[in-house]
């Protein structure tokens, strides 16, 4: 119940935003909602199903590509174009989970950086896709009718209202039958096997959802920057970013992605402003140090950190009660002191860990 | 004519494969050891081009000279480096991991960036420059040099595993942690080593690259993908494997540049990685 109080208290401050702030710290605030929605997209397959993607850049740059390939060459609104970059990054998973879901762990993971760079290769070379020089999103047509606009703020309400779209996705995943059987696979394949539920083909429908919901995250950002390029949606880094957003966070929890981008988003920008002007990388050295300390200390994100935080807390509680519970005994039978004493101090411990 | 530029192509494949199979083994190693997969590889290479540059220029220690020096830092480093950070993830879930030596990975670069500025270096008429004629085929000195090093260096570490005791502790705990612990062997000490012998096989190559490759702080990234498919080809762990392994992943690189143009050089390889994946996980030379 605590969490729905705080997630419509960070709703009506996302709706607040706009109105109270400039035009650069509002470009801040988009690429926080950008950041999060394409984790909240990972986190389907990464996240909830356990199946380490490193390559879904390949499903961003394919949204960018086909929306904006469908703009300049066609003329076709971008809206229909979004929708068909999501359906053919959908359909681009198909070969993407039949290559890579046959592997566990490591290999899995190596081979999505595999295909995602083959992806980046072929856009690089293509010529028509505007190859390495990248593609620009024409400005003559503007408003809500063809997604582009001279401000900021409409993309502000798009980039919301596409990542309450994504976390909605998420929340009904998590509800229904899908959700356990996606955590089933995740953490007991072989019992999930054995019960009868097909790994392959919902690992696949995993897959196929995150790939749809990150590929409009592509199309938006090309519709926002007005120009893309093989490198600016295509990138391993940009792939390794959208995993890190989700574990920073939290991996399969709802809204770990968004606390992840928030905080993400900010150091890489804080850090960027007081000393990127150095040009001599100390922004990268901060944002690398703060990956391993994350990595290392606290793997199960801020969320999980947070939980264990409160059941610590709880366990304290807990501890303090049975003290209580101990001083009475004491005062009850001195002999029974030492059997209680020894009985109440494993289960403490068992509850803080 | 035709026969002749194939050849050329060959030798200079199977040179550059030599300098891949050392980054591999290295990384190999430490999978091997410890399932974990270190995305900082290349980095370790990219330190060791550093230091022989350094020496070089303010020294004027030729790189060949500077070769022991610099893999026995790159060891401490690769020590150094595990009883900082990796030995706080070895139990840790894969994503940890995963993100740990990534972050590392970047840490490097920045640092590298940081203290040497983002240049392209390069050193310049070192004692092996030039080329030779061999059997009709032009061979660059450096390159050549670089062949035979990496095949000594993996001659060497073929010799350490094989021959010796610690090789063989390091060989076991590979195979089986738990009975290489019950045994009296220090698991603790052999991922260190590990560690180590990757950051210093790395380091080796990247001395040996740095006669003829630009020298700067993301040259990390042209060799960890290469490495992770020579290391799959080979099949994890297996040190002779990434040997091989590394040869024919440069001979195909270079191939398929000739004829297919050198844009594509890399998407071969990772076809060929992606496949290998699929049919045969176990590597090509692994066993089923």
């Amino acid at each position: 119940m605590k969490n729905y109080a705080f997630a419509v208290a960070a709703l009506l401050v996302a709706l607040a935003v706009p109105a109270l702030t400039d035009a650069s710290h509002l470009n801040m605030a988009i690429l926080v909602l950008m950041a999060a929605q394409v984790g909240v997209a990972w986190n389907i397959v990464g996240g909830y199903a356990g199946q380490v993607s490193l390559g879904h850049a390949a499903f961003y740059g394919l949204g960018a590509y086909v929306s904006t390939l469908l703009l300049v060459k066609f003329g076709v609104n971008p809206w229909l174009g979004v929708l068909g970059g999501g359906l053919i990054a959908a359909l681009l998973s198909l070969a993407f989970g039949w290559s890579c879901f046959r592997l566990k762990g490591h290999y899995f993971a190596m081979a999505t950086i595999a295909v995602a760079e083959l992806v980046q290769i072929f856009f690089t070379e293509w010529d028509y896709g505007g190859a390495a020089v990248g593609l620009y999103v024409p400005m003559d047509k503007q408003g809500w009718l063809w997604m582009n606009f001279a401000t900021k703020p409409p993309y502000y309400w798009l980039a919301l209202g596409l990542l309450l779209l994504t976390l909605a996705a998420n929340w009904w995943i998590e509800r229904s039958y899908l959700g356990y059987y996606f955590r089933a696979i995740k953490d007991e394949p072989d019992a999930a096997r054995s019960v009868g539920i097909n790994i392959a083909r919902y690992k696949q429908i995993a897959l196929s959802v995150s790939a749809f919901f990150t590929a409009i995250g592509g199309s938006l950002y090309a519709q926002k920057e007005l120009y893309i390029d093989p490198n600016s949606v295509l990138s391993t880094a940009l792939s390794i970013k959208m995993a890190l957003v989700a574990i920073l966070g939290g991996v399969g929890t709802l809204f770990g992605p968004v606390v992840g981008a928030a905080v993400l988003t900010s150091i890489e920008e804080f850090t960027r402003i007081f000393f990127g002007g150095t040009g001599r990388g100390t922004d990268v050295i901060i944002y690398a140090g703060l990956i391993i300390v994350i990595a290392v200390f606290y793997p199960t994100g801020i969320i999980g950190w947070l939980r264990s935080f409160r059941e610590r807390r709880a366990a304290r509680a807990d501890a303090s009660r049975q003290t209580a519970a101990h001083a009475e005994a004491q005062a009850a039978a001195t002999t029974v002191t030492a059997v209680s004493h020894a009985a109440a101090a494993p289960s403490v411990k068992g509850e803080a860990a | 004519m035709t026969a002749d530029i194939l050849l050329q192509t060959l030798a200079s494949g199977v040179l550059i494969g030599l300098i891949y199979a050392l980054v591999a083994i290295g990384l190999t190693m430490i999978f091997g050891v410890m399932d974990i997969v270190n995305f900082a590889h290349g980095e370790f290479l990219m330190l060791g081009m550093y230091s022989s540059f350094w020496l070089f220029a303010l020294y004027a220690l030729d790189p060949m000279v500077t070769l022991p020096l610099t893999v026995l830092m790159l060891f401490a480093f690769g020590v150094l480096l595990y009883k900082l950070v990796i030995v706080r993830i070895i139990n840790a879930p894969m994503l940890s991991q995963i993100f740990t030596t990534f972050g590392i990975m970047i840490l490097l670069r920045g640092v590298a960036q940081f203290l040497w500025k983002p240049d392209f270096r390069s050193i310049e008429n070192s004692a092996v420059s030039g080329s030779v004629k061999l059997l009709g085929i032009q061979l660059g000195k450096p390159q050549l040099v670089a062949g035979v090093g990496a095949i000594v260096v993996t001659g060497l570490i073929y010799f350490f595993l094989n021959k010796t005791r610690l090789g063989a502790a390091l060989e076991a705990t590979a195979s089986d942690k738990e009975a290489a612990r019950l045994m009296g062997i220090d698991s603790h000490k052999m991922f260190s080593l590990a560690w180590g012998i990757g950051a210093a096989c790395a380091g080796a190559a990247g001395v040996l690259l740095a006669t003829f490759f630009p020298i700067f702080p993301d040259v990390g990234a042209n060799f960890i993908l290469l490495a992770f498919v020579v290391v799959n080809l080979g099949g994890f762990g297996s040190v002779s494997g990434a040997f091989w392994a590394g040869i024919l992943v440069g001979v195909i690189e270079v191939m398929g540049g000739l004829l297919l143009g050198p844009q594509y050089k890399t998407a071969i390889v990772l076809v060929l990685f992606l496949a290998v994946l699929m049919f045969r996980p176990q590597g090509l030379m692994g066993k089923a």
